[in-house]
Parts: C-alpha cells; structure tokens; sequence
C-alpha cells in the first residue's frame, strides 16, 4: 500500500502537485489521469524519490520513504516509461537483466529468469535475447521495458505513460497484455497516462488530476463515469459516460425484477455487464432480457432497469 | 620518385624515427585521454568547471608548438622527447574533454531516467551507461587528437626529439625538396594509417548506439 498524505511540490512559485491525499492499496492498478503538465508524473517520481516533495509524507507499507536508502527503494520498484529508456549498447537479455546484476543474482539465476521474464511477455529469449533494442519495433521495446521491470519480482510497479508513443491497434493489445499480465504477477501498479479511455479500461481506480496539480475525482472507473464529482470532471470524461459505465457494471451488481410468468426469449449470464444486458434489450422483441445465473433464471430486466441501474450507484459503489 | 627512393636508400635513419614518432605519438594519446576523459566527466557534472576547462584547453592550442616544447625544455630541464610528450598532451587535451563531454551529453535522457529509476548509483550510471554509450564519440576525439599530434610531433626536432622532424630540418637546411618528402611521406603514412584504424574502431562501437558521432 503506497499513501500520499498532503503531499505538495513546488517549483519556486510554481506548484505542481497542490497537497494530495492518496491511498493506493497493494495489488490494485491505480491510473493517475489529467492534462499535460497536471502533476501526474511529478506524483509518480515522487514514489521512487526521483522527486523529492517539497512538504509531506509519501509511506509504503506505513514507511516513510524519505528513511530509506533511495537506491535500494528504487530496485524494489519496477519501473516503466514512456520512451521505454532500453539501453541501446545492450542485447534484450542484457538490458532485462540489468537489476539482477545490480542487486549481484549468480549468472545462473540471472540467466533462467531472463528467460521467464522474456517468455512471459512474448518474446522468447531463443529469438529476441541476443537483439539489439534498435532492431525491435516499438511495442517490442515497450515489453522488453516491462519484463526489465519485473526483473527481481518487486511488488509495486511504476508506469508512466507507457503505451503513450504507440500506434492505436499495438497499444491495445499492449493495454489487453498488461491486463493479462497483471493476473498473473498481481503488482500494485501506478499508472500515469493522458488518456482518459486507458484510465478506465486498466484502472482499478482512477485518480483524476486538475490542471493546477490537485486531485479533482478519485474514484472506481464505474463510480467516475456515474457520478463525476464536478463539471470539470464531466468534461474530462467526454461524451457517452453512462453507455460507457454500462460495460463497468456486471449485472450480478445491479437489482433485477423478479422473474415472473414466460421465461424471456433473449437471455444473458450474470457475469455478463449491462452493456451486453442492453444489447440484449435491443434484440428481444418484447424489450426484456432474462438475467442467467447457470441455469436458474436469476431476473429479467428492461430498458427501464438498465436506466435506473446506470444512472445510480452500482451495489458496493457506495454513496455520498 | 627520387623521394621514395631516398626513403628507401636512408631507412636505417628514417626506420628509428619513425618508431620514435609512432612511440611519441602513442604515450601522448594515453596521457591525453588519462586526463582529457575524467576532466570532460568532471565538466558534465559541474557546468562551469566544464566550461573553464574547455576554455584552457583551447587557449593551449593557441600557443605556438615551437615556443610551446621550448618553454617545456626549461620547465622540465629535459631535452628530446619528455617535452614533445608533454606539449603534445596538452594539445591533445581539447579534443579528449570535448569529444567526452559531447559523447555523455548525448547519452538519450530516457536512457538516464531509466537507469536511475531502476536504482543503479550514481556510478553505476556513469561506467554502464554514460561512458560506453559516449564511446563512439570518445573514440572520435581520440582520432582528431592523434591525428593532429602526428602531424606537430615533428616540429619536436627543434628541441631534440628524434623524430621523422629531424629528417625534415636537414631536408630544410640542405634545401633538398626530396629530403623534406622524405620525412613528411612517412608522417603522411603514419597519420592516414591511425585515422583509418580509430575511424574503424568508431564504426565498430557504434553499434547499436543512438549517439550523434561528433568526428573530424
């Protein structure tokens, strides 16, 4: 669990993050989401002291990190930027490599890790190993910088921006890889981007940045696309939200009407989200679909239904 | 013709000149880079420190080379080589400090976050990252240097050095033009030889390096 209490940083008058609050718990992808120049990437630095806070207190785990050896802070956090940073005069393996060798892992271990790491996202050491990063393609360069990253397995990862300066149907699948990725090393990861669509497809939580370095929303993406906490926050999310907050919601969350007299023609699973549950509205002709749990007809719900169940609170959104 | 064929004829003088100019020529650039690298370190690190240096070592090149290894002679009360080494390194010096300087400077700044962010020290950072990704250009500055101390290394004759200058001044004095060439030609060979061998060096290092070579 990494926490920000009334951290601020200025820069002579400048201020760039205005006395945040933050708690980021363990194994949950936080999304730090603003225009440029906001103060989201100043608050990530300021997490591996890369920047240091003008005034207050940044813990991990309940720590403060200011009372630990910055370098040993840095090599227990993976970390990821936009322009990748692969060091250009090492092979992949090499460049995966680097913080084994720098916190001196045997050359065997080093060895079979690299090999695990390159395998787990795709590019197998056998055909990428002894490349050179100039010779890979940008999303390539954007995985080996995510394998160098989970080098000695540490816990919290720091991103920033890193699918930024990749073509649209490479950073998708990138995005789907990271989504993957993430159930199976189960990181509390801290994403920097400037795009509010990526905000909500990988965030656990978002936290939504003003221009002038406060934080102006720091919510799921369900709760953010319901109920922005102001204009400024409505606007950032742009058209659509609540079509968008229907694919957030899985129907197990919503109340459905009792089912009652013929079983609907259209049915859809429970663990399927509103947005299928609309589609499934649109195609039955008596404008009702019955909610599925295995076999059990769990609920039916109508137009009416979704409305309510997109336009409030989800359950365990909470209120206020 | 009848220059080659003098080298030919007087190659037990012009063969140990020439050796002594190559060994002139090699302890220079070992002395240049010793110190031109760590001062062009230095200088990245503290901006002003780094301009005075460069500011020094160009006024050294101003000084005229036959003054210059004169001067050396008294100040080291030594005669032949030692103040040729010593007027040449410092000539040599330019070329080390802003080559360094330039080849660290265009280390990618991505590159250097990155390396920081994954926790490597301060020195960690110089000798894995800043120093063999400024190679190339290092390298370049090592080519200009010798190079350019090939070339003046002959004007050392004049305080004694037993060079392929010697060859030179007698051509000089005696006013025999195949005389002089054959000092020079020698020189010419030597020099073009190191310039491809560095010029190879450079291209051999640079790959896979993103970093603008600054080269003669």
């Amino acid at each position: 669990m990494i926490t920000f209490e009334h951290v601020t940083k200025r820069y002579g008058d400048a201020v760039a993050v205005d006395d945040i609050s933050l708690v980021i718990p363990s194994r949950e992808t936080v999304m730090l989401v603003g225009p440029s120049g906001c103060g989201k990437t100043t608050t990530m630095k300021m997490i591996n002291r890369l920047i240091e806070p003008t005034s207050g207190v940044i813990a991990i785990d309940g720590v403060d990190t200011r009372g630990r050896d910055v370098v040993e802070l840095r090599r227990s956090i993976g970390y990821v930027i936009q322009q990748v940073g692969l060091f250009p005069h090492l092979t992949v393996a090499e460049n995966v490599a680097t913080v084994m060798r720098l916190e001196g892992w045997e050359r065997a271990r080093v060895r079979a890790r690299v090999g695990e790491l390159l395998e787990l996202v795709g590019m197998p050491e056998s055909e990428f190993g002894d490349r050179l990063p100039g010779e890979l393609s940008g999303g390539q360069r954007q995985r080996v910088g995510v394998a160098r990253a989970l080098g000695v397995d540490p816990l919290m990862l720091l991103m920033d921006e890193p699918f930024g300066a990749i073509d649209p149907v490479t950073r998708e699948r990138l995005q789907d890889e990271l989504i993957a990725l993430r159930r199976v090393v189960g990181k509390t990861i801290v994403f920097v981007t400037h795009d509010i669509d990526e905000a909500i497809k990988l965030g656990d939580r978002v936290a939504l940045y003003t221009p002038d370095g406060r934080i102006a929303q720091y919510a799921t993406p369900a709760e953010l696309l319901g109920r922005p906490a102001s204009p400024y926050v409505e606007s950032f999310l742009g058209r659509g939200r609540l079509v968008r907050r229907l694919g957030l919601i899985r129907l197990g969350e919503v109340d459905l009407e009792p089912a009652g007299g013929a079983r609907p023609e259209v049915t859809v699973e429970i663990g399927a989200t509103l947005r299928d549950a609309l589609d499934g509205v649109l195609r039955a002709a008596g404008g009702r679909v019955g909610v599925t749990d295995g076999e059990r007809l769990a609920g039916v719900l109508d137009a009416e239904g979704i409305r309510r169940a997109a336009s409030t609170p989800a359950r365990g959104e909470g209120g206020g | 013709m009848s220059a080659l064929r003098y080298i030919a004829d007087n190659w037990d003088t012009l063969g140990p000149e020439a050796l002594t100019q190559v060994r002139i020529v090699l302890i220079v650039v070992v002395l240049a880079a010793a110190a031109g690298i760590p001062l062009g370190v230095v200088g990245v690190r503290r901006e002003r420190f780094g301009e005075l240096s460069l500011a020094v070592a160009s006024a050294i090149l101003t000084i005229p080379s036959f003054a210059l290894f004169v001067v050396l002679r008294q100040a080291l009360l030594a005669f032949g080589d030692p103040p040729v080494i010593a007027g040449l390194a410092l000539y040599a010096l330019l070329p080390m400090i802003r080559n360094t300087r330039a080849g660290i400077r265009g280390v990618d700044a991505a590159v250097l976050e990155a390396a920081r962010g994954m926790g490597m020290r301060p020195r960690q950072v110089l000798l894995r990252v800043e120093l063999p990704l400024a190679l190339p250009v290092i390298v370049g500055g090592l080519r200009q240097a010798t190079v350019m101390v090939v070339a003046i290394a002959t004007v050392g004759a004049v305080v004694g050095s037993n060079n392929l200058g010697q060859t030179i001044l007698e051509g000089i004095n005696s006013g025999n033009r195949d005389v002089i060439l054959g000092g020079v030609i020698p020189v010419a060979v030597i020099g073009v030889t190191a310039d491809l061998v560095l010029a190879a060096a450079q291209r051999l290092l640079d790959r896979g390096r993103a970093v603008a070579v600054v080269a003669a």
